[in-house]
């Protein structure tokens, strides 16, 4: 399978390795795309959608997520057309609507100039991104934690929400968790601003809805309570 | 008994046939599982027992069978050679449809009354449901018990796959169904030979998969459950054919634990023809091998598309993947793998017997053959339809379905499930095939058919199929999971009284951008119902946010009811009014309290002469 395929991305022509996503090739360009749910050393999942550009020719173009998506020979790549920007700032405003507590999420937000949030607030705490569904497993080789269920109800937890003997609160969820930062710093969103450097003691302590903070550790590393 | 050659096949029919072969009448009974549902069971046991009692077993026979379509007229009994039918009877009417039988008569105030001229129809063929379909698949379903392997075998069943393994070359086969011009019944219309051919070509040193769809999802869509029900031999012979053609080696049955009846009939069936010899290793002694297994699925609508299948039946999460890979190169456990749905397997040992050019004669051109719906909601007919393609849909509603029930204009139909569109009746002249409803913003789909009349509100139909998809959404696509949710929630507050033009603004803008992003086909097909709701009665969510007014009275914050001049007062909506909101003396004009109504519709369901309005 070693070998080279030449695409086309934003009009010039780039030669890469076959095997590598579009993603890569893009970033290795140079060309910057968003991405959430996509981190090196995990395997890509596709699940946030910020990642999307246009593959192919009108009348047949379409958005494909990039990070999911192989390279292929002769593929022409947009990564940043009228179609994708717009796409791209309703998902943010869509994450924003759902978890505007995140850190990363503001962030991304107000670098692609995403002004409002016309959808009804609501604070949740996860964004269901698979992070640390792949970290504990891939990496920690745990498999602790995983999806259950589908469409509305679908939330990541251990099994039954028992206490998993496979977990080994080595804690990378929540490192790598892009919503949770701010979770772990104060439990109101409405008067929140980002504080976790200046954090010294674990906060949750004080915190009254423990049980509906997802944390799926316990003990907890940072403050050792029992979550029962 | 297992046979070894072609040529015992053929013995064991010819034998089949001629010991079979019955003079008498046969009363066929119709049992899937709306058969049942519909009080079939009792027909069954009341026919036998007259039977017995009466003795006529010399004389007439009981076959139970599938479905026949028309389900709206369930129980029914057919009677063959004369192809009589009697819809809707009753236990108590047997006793004289069996005596009259018997004496070759047909009992007339039993059979079909067509309620245009009031005529009695005795003929099956002659019902007006029945009169313009071209039923090659479904009219099976009438002639085989579907427990039994020999009432296949006697009405000529596996003789396509004796066809197939006679000619001795899987090339011929390919080319036939490619000739035939036949396009995946799923939806996506994909052509079946071609798909076929490139399952062929793959390398593969571990044995490649062909699967069965029938996972059939579809809110109002049942076709596949009812071949399965009614001849699941058709689809083991399809697949057999299939696994010659392309060189698969395993073959998997991936049908929805909803089903019981289907899922039985299926197990019943592989069972026997597995003790034929007709599945499993060196078949009928060609040295071609195949074997057919069944894998049950928990019942999620994202399984029917193809990568989330491939994961459940691997027995992990229902989710899809991205494509490419394709599943024709990797698939099931990496092994190449065709995905076909029922109707398009049903169709292969016709498409064999026949011959590609006859079956192509069906049809249109791109569009050969027929297509099963099911033609469900606001319609005098319900059940099941085989249409040819390219017939028009004014044709199957109006003709086949009998126009609207009540004196209520149709005004849309909804074809492809939550994922397709709708379709108003300004263009019911539109012909349908894959290509021309894609153009009107709808999909073929497996072949649901709602039918909406003017007390269908289009606002509430949207919401309804939104909320079934927020259920159904796997949620790994952001975009789908959250924008199906989102669609919902504005779709509710339009229904609520709620909606601005923003809201309306905002919901068609995230439509376009849920359709566009996601990764599978459930997420980008989404949108459909709103932007085909949007697109053709933009005026009805209009008048929900302008004017407050749910113009076909469905919307209950919206609505309201009140008892017009035609009353006569005969107390029954007072009676019938759980909420005791009705008074008035009788023979006066009665009067709904509108502080204490729950807008429940009763009153005007009980109402003989027409005086509770809605506004």
């Amino acid at each position: 399978m070693n070998g080279m395929v030449s695409l086309t991305i934003n009009g010039l022509v780039v030669s890469v390795e076959t095997g590598m996503t579009v993603l890569e090739a893009a970033r290795f360009m140079g060309f910057p795309i968003p991405t959430l749910c996509h981190m090196d050393g995990l395997s890509p999942y596709g699940a946030c959608r910020l990642c999307v550009v246009e593959i192919g020719e009108a009348p047949r173009a379409r958005l494909v997520s990039s990070c999911t998506y192989p390279v292929e020979e002769g593929l022409i790549v947009r990564t940043a057309s009228r179609r994708v920007i717009r796409a791209r700032k309703m998902i943010l405003e869509l994450l924003l609507a759902s978890c505007p507590q995140s850190k990363i999420i503001q962030d991304l937000a107000a670098a692609h100039d995403v002004q409002q949030q016309r959808f009804r607030q609501e604070y949740e705490d996860c964004i269901l991104c698979g992070l640390c569904v792949r970290i504990c497993e891939e990496q920690m080789m745990a498999k602790a934690i995983g999806f259950r269920n589908r469409g509305e109800k679908r939330s990541i937890g251990t099994p039954f929400d028992l206490h998993s003997d496979e977990c080994r609160l080595c804690g990378a969820c929540m490192y790598v968790c892009p919503a949770c930062q701010l979770r772990c710093t104060y439990t109101e969103p409405e008067k929140a601003v980002c504080g976790g450097c200046a954090n010294l003691s674990p906060p949750c302590i004080e915190k009254e809805p423990f049980d509906d903070m997802m944390c799926n550790m316990t003990p907890c590393v940072a403050c050792e309570i029992q979550k029962d | 008994m297992r046979l070894h050659s072609p040529d015992d096949l053929k013995t064991l029919q010819a034998e089949l046939c001629n010991n079979g072969h019955w003079t008498g009448r046969t009363l066929i009974i119709p049992a899937g599982t709306c058969g049942r549902a519909s009080g079939a069971n009792d027909l069954i046991r009341k026919a036998r027992e007259e039977l017995l009692r009466g003795e006529f077993a010399h004389l007439i026979r009981v076959r139970v069978t599938g479905c026949h379509g028309f389900c709206e007229t369930e129980p029914s009994i057919l009677v063959e050679p004369d192809g009589l039918f009697y819809p809707r009877l009753k236990p108590a009417d047997v006793g004289r449809l069996v005596e009259a039988t018997a004496r070759g008569e047909i009992v007339e105030d039993l059979v079909w009354l067509d309620r245009e001229t009031g005529a009695r129809i005795p003929h099956q063929r002659d019902v007006p449901f029945f009169k313009k379909q071209r039923r090659t698949i479904l009219s099976r379903s009438e002639q085989v018990d579907p427990e039994d392997i020999d009432s296949y075998l006697r009405n000529g069943g596996y003789s396509a796959l004796l066809k197939a393994l006679e000619g001795g070359d899987p090339a011929w086969v390919l080319q036939e169904v490619k000739s035939s011009g036949l396009r995946g019944r799923g939806g996506a219309g994909f052509p079946t030979g071609v798909k076929w051919e490139m399952l062929a070509k793959q390398p593969s040193t571990q044995g490649k998969f062909l699967v069965c769809n029938a996972d059939e999802g579809d809110p109002g869509a049942y076709m596949d459950r009812s071949i399965l029900e009614g001849n699941p031999h058709s689809i083991l012979e399809g697949m057999l054919i299939g696994g010659y053609a392309t060189g698969a080696t395993d073959g998997i049955i991936y049908v929805r634990n909803e089903y019981p009846l289907a899922i039985k009939h299926l197990h019943i069936a592989l069972e026997q023809a597995r003790g034929l010899g007709l599945l499993g290793e060196n078949i009928l002694g060609t040295g071609y091998s195949f074997d057919i297994q069944v894998v049950q699925g928990a019942g999620a609508f994202v399984c029917g598309e193809e990568t989330a299948l491939i994961r459940s039946i691997e027995g992990q999460m229902g989710e899809p993947r991205q494509r490419p890979p394709f599943p024709i190169q990797s698939g099931i456990h990496g092994r190449p793998t065709s995905i076909n749905n029922v109707e398009t397997w049903a169709n292969i040992p016709i498409i064999i017997e026949q011959g590609a050019e006859v079956f192509a004669e069906t049809g249109t051109e791109h569009n050969s053959g027929t297509k099963i719906f099911s033609l469900v909601g606001k319609i005098r007919n319900t059940g099941l339809v085989e249409v040819p393609m390219g017939i028009t849909i004014r044709e199957i509603v109006h003709e086949i379905g009998g126009g609207p029930v009540g004196n209520a204009e149709i005004k849309a139909v909804q074809t492809g499930g939550p994922s397709g569109g709708c379709i108003p009746a300004s263009r019911f002249e539109l012909p349908i095939d894959y290509d021309g409803l894609a153009k009107a913003g709808s999909i073929m789909g497996s072949g649901g058919m709602i039918v909406m009349d003017g007390h269908t509100c289009v606002v509430d139909v949207a919401k309804y199929f939104m909320g079934f998809l927020k259920d159904e959404s796997c949620g790994k696509c952001f975009t789908c999971r959250k924008g199906t949710q989102r669609m919902h929630e504005i779709l509710d507050d339009i229904t609520q009284g709620r909606g601005t033009h923003d809201q309306l603004d905002l919901l068609e803008e995230l439509a376009l951008v849920v359709k566009d992003t996601t990764m599978c086909g459930l997420g980008q097909t989404a949108a459909n119902p709103v932007l085909s709701t949007l697109r053709y009665f933009r005026d009805e969510y209009l008048a929900h946010i302008d004017q407050q007014r749910c113009p076909a009275g469905v919307c209950k914050p919206l609505i309201t009811f009140s008892i017009n001049e035609n009353c006569s007062g005969c107390q029954a909506c007072a009676k019938a009014c759980p909420a005791d909101a009705i008074y008035g003396e009788r023979k006066q004009r009665h009067t709904i309290d509108t502080s204490k109504c729950i807008k429940c519709g009763t009153c005007r369901s009980v109402c003989k002469r027409d005086a509770v309005e809605v506004a």
